[in-house]
């Protein structure tokens, strides 16, 4: 996978599961650093993963198509459903809908179970060749 | 919990606390996701409230470019018109994100500081409408917009 973690993803500990489904799962440990409410995580950490993660599935969809576009993101919409707790979180992306000039793009951010998701995540982006 | 400059977080605040940004600006962010970020207070109003984000190398979002993920915007929108409903409010209430939107304008310039104007425009016993801009410097060349809702958690606001 072509896909490289970015400086902020580093320094928040972000680390990528092999992917062997459509989208690679991303995730990081609890710590003080996405911390929010105390105990609990910080609603813009839960986002900056499920950015993160989008961005990922949306990368490995172009990369299967072969296409190398230039990624601008538009705007994000974020429902936040469960306190996260002090534990492992993960989120995935799902493309729903890739075209030539906009992609919008799904992510969910879970715990322990991805059938109870924390936060939603949709993400619009807009593509243009790259150079 | 508390250390030698008062308590460490909003939450062992008094109930009667009246609720001063400035001063439980220095509380937020002085640990936690915010304290990692840097980010700082700014100024306020009575139903606004500025936080700032100084640029740093280790919050870039794309590799090379220095301009800063949005993820810490996101963070920084949250933390501002999260104070601003409490501002509004005059006191803290806990509460939680029910969901936020940003659409971001431009790319924030690298190496510049950001500063979130969040503003809460309404605010019910239950919920609280907050909106807001990011700017790296002129108002009226923002970054990002954003709205969003917050849910008492545990009380009222009113």
């Amino acid at each position: 996978m072509s896909y490289a973690l970015p400086p902020y993803a580093e320094a928040l500990g972000i680390g990528i599961d092999p992917a062997e489904a459509a989208s690679p799962v991303l995730w990081f440990d609890y710590s003080e650093r996405v911390s929010g409410r105390p105990g609990f995580l910080h609603g813009g950490a839960m986002s900056g993963l499920m950015e993160m993660a989008a961005i990922a599935a949306l990368q490995a969809e172009l990369d299967r198509r072969g296409e190398a576009m230039r990624l601008k993101p538009v705007n994000v919409a974020v429902e936040f459903m469960r306190g996260g707790t002090q534990q492992r979180t993960f989120a995935s992306g799902t493309v729903t809908r890739a075209g030539r000039r906009v992609a919008l793009v799904n992510a969910t951010c879970w715990q322990d179970d991805p059938a109870k998701p924390i936060a939603l995540a949709q993400l619009k982006v807009l593509l243009s060749p790259a150079e | 919990m508390t250390s030698a400059d008062g308590p460490l977080h909003l939450h062992d605040l008094p109930a009667d606390f009246v609720f001063d940004p400035a001063r439980a600006s220095s509380m937020m962010t002085r640990h936690g996701h915010g304290g990692w970020l840097g980010i700082a207070y700014h100024a306020h109003g009575p139903d606004w409230v500025e936080l700032a984000l100084p640029w740093r190398d280790e919050l870039v979002g794309v590799a090379d470019t220095g301009v800063l993920a949005s993820g810490p915007i996101i963070s920084l929108m949250d933390n501002a018109t999260s104070m601003a409903v409490w501002t509004l409010a005059g006191k803290f209430t806990a509460h939680a994100t029910l969901d936020l939107r940003v659409d971001y304008m431009r790319a924030a310039t690298p190496g510049k500081t950001v500063i979130g104007h969040g503003e809460c425009y309404k605010l019910t016993r239950a919920i609280a409408f907050i909106r807001g801009i990011a700017h790296d410097g002129d108002p009226l060349d923002p970054v990002a917009h954003v709205t969003g809702t917050f849910m008492a958690t545990h009380g009222n606001y009113l």
